[in-house]
């Protein structure tokens, strides 16, 4: 295989991880918002108003990049996600505009709040469904029987629900003091019961609904490497919870993005070399050598600068939140 | 009858023209607001600054829409477009990364800066942050000028087993109709932007509010708008010639020429009719469409009828919407060079009748956008790369009822936070207007009002 689509697979990779760790914050935000009293709602905004776009940024970047780089993908992907993507842009269209408007608004501000709420959850719940239909596989042709929607999908949306709520507690309790605070490591607690719940299902469940998934995990060389992960996450998730209860501002957002590494990782590799589950690999979804070096020289160019400053964005608007932003 | 094609086509052409007002509009202001905020810190006059603070509200806002809207263009693509994607990703698909790497991150990075950053950061450091959210909504408009223009020309590849591979990626993003249609739109925005402002300024003007404000917006923009409207018809006539080198059907489509000519009359006026094949009803010029096509009396042009009706592009819509551009082009004209008139007898700001003609105008910008883009979008059909890939060949294997879904619910959706919340908030910030100079210059940021309005319930 050609270093060319190897790159862009690990640059592909690194692209949604951003996506998963930056805006999985942002929407977990949302979803912990109706716990929150009114005062403290305001600041949950202002934390995340200067930066929102920037990591709903990565997921636009992440299509292009599918769009160019394996546009056999892109373009074989999406029709069978019809209706999901659907939900997922309404989703994200709610988010974004409503606490644009709730800044402008008295009378409508619980309006927009709940449209906040609403919208984070069912762009977090659609993202998960397709995760868990990756996970099951489904065949080319299976536009219109609603395959994405079974058991096991809902069960993968509601998992991530709850993961994009511990991100979003985790990174809230940077970013929070006082009573906030301690709000805030209680949702965490709580989301992180959710995400090991969610995870021991779908671990369990996973080789009972994609044969290609069991017969790998049960060659013992690859279950050996793979066994790894789930190591890891049993670390990450012990350190966890006693970083909650010490209180710690930043290791319980460490350890979350640590799990959710994990959990993608492990994610990522059941499904390699395929880009659609079964039927598809990277090599012949990827685009012609002329494309991907074009792209790769972009790339490598400017993905170090865009870190760069939006790493600085952040430190401009970097400590605890105590100031409300109003238009 | 309802297919999916045609349904996914209503769907692309209603999700684009909505999307493509918040695009034109934060262009111009981001622009606009790079200027401002350079005039301020070169003058110190506070006037500027309250221009800044105002017009940045109007910018985040537009912006947001700008951002929510065009998430759906680019998912859209591969929902409702994948045998354009599977074939072209290889060549556009490129275009879009580099759009995304050089304009969406700088854009968003920055923005923030901008829009909060203004106790944060100094002042040199935040007219950086505005400097560059201005040089990324003009590269954003490069990318995607750049892929439009090869849809319609398209070069620098060969076809190898079916795919389209890139042999030459300056060709690719220079295409020749590239420079032209970029400067024309870069030109439109930033017309149609100024038109608002205008707008916005005669409105004050008008109801005696925010009078520095208003003079300050009304001049400037009416200073601009004087030499950048009929630079703005010299391009068009040069996006005109070049059209007429590379696609001549759309050409004789804009210009209702059936049979191919030397020496074509311009319709002024006409009833081109697809099923006759002729113009049922015309008040022609001599000679005039072939002098602004070729730049020569006698020079020819090619008629629809060279090919079969089948490939040609619906006559009407194109000719019309070609027709009301130019009408709304020449009345910004007109209005500018008025505007230029009264200020040489110092006027500009007393005469009423300008003033309320400025008002009704400021969605001129925005019209003359719209029938450009049908012009250009409907013009090259049947292609959807032109002369390569049929639109008909491009649409995805969906269910006509998903279509239906979905064409439904956008609707709905944009109607409401587009068409109504959104004229709703920005009604309420030109209701309110820009707060004094003096207060401006301290406070949390330019949104001060809010806050103030806040504690006073508090």
């Amino acid at each position: 295989m050609s270093y060319l689509i190897l790159a862009w697979v690990a640059i592909i990779a690194f692209i949604f991880l951003m996506y998963v760790i930056l805006d999985g914050f942002t929407l977990g935000t949302g979803i912990v918002f109706p716990f929150v009293s009114a005062r403290d709602k305001d600041l949950l905004i202002s934390m995340i108003l200067p930066t929102w776009d920037g990591n709903q940024t990565w997921l636009v970047f992440g299509g292009a990049s599918l769009y160019g780089a394996f546009p056999l993908a892109f373009s074989t992907i999406l029709p069978i996600f019809y209706l999901p993507i659907l939900i997922l842009v309404i989703s994200l269209l709610f988010r974004g505009v409503s606490f644009e408007f709730r800044l402008k608004s008295e009378k409508g501000k619980r309006f927009w709040d709940a449209l906040f709420v609403l919208g984070s959850i069912s762009a977090t719940f659609i993202q998960g469904v397709m995760l868990g239909a990756f996970i099951q596989g489904f065949s080319l042709n299976s536009t219109e029987n609603y395959h994405w929607l079974t058991a096991f999908t809902v069960i993968t949306g509601i998992s991530l629900v709850f993961g994009y709520a511990l991100l979003g507690a985790t990174r809230l309790i940077v970013k929070t003091s006082d009573q906030l605070k301690l709000k805030m490591i209680k949702i965490a607690k709580i989301a992180s019961i959710g995400v090991a719940v969610g995870f021991l299902i779908v671990t369990i469940w996973t080789p009972y609904v994609n044969s290609v998934i069991a017969i790998r995990w049960a060659t013992p060389l690859e279950a050996f490497y793979l066994s790894a992960l789930p190591t890891l996450t049993i670390i990450s998730y012990a350190i966890l919870w006693g970083a909650l209860a010490k209180q710690h501002d930043w290791l319980p957002y460490w350890m979350s993005i640590a799990i959710f590494m994990t959990g993608y990782l492990g994610f990522a590799l059941s499904l390699w070399p395929y880009i659609v589950p079964n039927s598809i690999t990277v090599i012949q979804a990827a685009a012609p050598e002329s494309s991907l070096k074009f792209l790769l020289v972009g790339a490598s160019i400017m993905i170090p600068i865009l870190l760069l400053y939006t790493g600085y964005a952040y430190k401009i608007f970097k400590g605890k939140v105590t100031d409300v932003i109003y238009y | 009858m309802i297919s999916t094609l045609l349904l996914s086509r209503i769907q692309f052409a209603f999700t684009i023209s909505m999307h493509i007002l918040f695009p034109a509009f934060s262009i111009g202001l981001a622009t606009f607001l790079a200027v401002m905020e350079g005039l301020w810190l070169k003058t110190k006059n506070p006037v500027y600054l309250g221009i800044c603070k105002f017009w940045m509200k109007i910018f985040a806002l537009t912006f947001g829409m700008g951002v929510v809207s065009g998430i759906v263009m680019e998912f859209q693509f591969g929902t409702n477009w994948a045998g354009f994607a599977s074939k072209i990703g290889d060549v556009l698909g490129s275009l879009f990364v580099y759009e995304v790497l050089t304009a969406f991150f700088i854009e968003a990075g920055f923005l923030g800066v901008m829009i909060f950053g203004w106790n944060k950061v100094g002042p040199k450091l935040h007219y950086l942050a505005t400097l560059l959210v201005a040089i990324g909504v003009t590269l954003s408009t490069f990318w995607i000028m750049s892929a439009n223009s090869w849809m319609q020309h398209p070069t620098g590849f060969e076809i190898v087993n079916g795919r389209y591979v890139v042999t030459d990626w300056f060709d690719v993003v220079f295409n020749p109709l590239m420079l032209p249609r970029f400067t024309h739109m870069l030109l439109a925005a930033y017309v149609t932007t100024l038109f608002v402002i205008a707008g916005v300024a005669a409105y004050y003007l008008l109801k005696k509010l925010h009078i520095d404000f208003a003079k300050k917006c009304l001049s400037f923009a009416m200073g601009l708008l004087i030499i950048l409207m009929p630079l703005q018809i010299i391009m068009g006539d040069a996006v005109g010639v070049a059209v007429h080198e590379y696609q001549p059907l759309k050409t004789a489509a804009m210009e209702a020429v059936w049979n191919t000519q030397n020496g074509a009359p311009l319709v002024l006026f006409g009833y081109p009719d697809m099923a006759q094949q002729k113009n049922l009803f015309a008040i022609s010029i001599p000679y005039g469409a072939s002098l602004f096509n070729t730049h020569s009396l006698h020079g020819q042009l090619i008629g629809l009828k060279t090919v079969a009706p089948a490939d040609q592009p619906y006559v009407p819509l194109v000719f019309y919407s070609f027709r009301i551009m130019v009408g709304a082009g020449l009345l910004m004209l007109a209005l500018a060079v008025i505007g230029l008139i009264l200020r040489w007898r110092k006027k500009l700001y007393e005469s009423s009748w300008f003033l309320k003609a400025c008002v009704l105008s400021s969605p001129l910008g925005f019209i003359a956008l719209w029938t450009g883009w049908v012009t250009a979008e409907v013009g090259r059909q049947p292609w959807v790369v032109y002369g390569y890939i049929r639109t008909s060949d491009a649409v995805s294997n969906v269910s006509v009822n998903d279509v239906i879904i979905s064409l439904g619910l956008l609707i709905v959706v944009y109607g409401l936070i587009f068409g109504i919340f959104y004229f709703r908030y920005l009604g309420k910030i030109l209701h309110h207007g820009p707060d004094s100079p003096n207060a401006t210059i301290t406070g949390n940021a330019p949104f001060q009002y809010l806050a103030g309005q806040i504690s006073e319930k508090q």
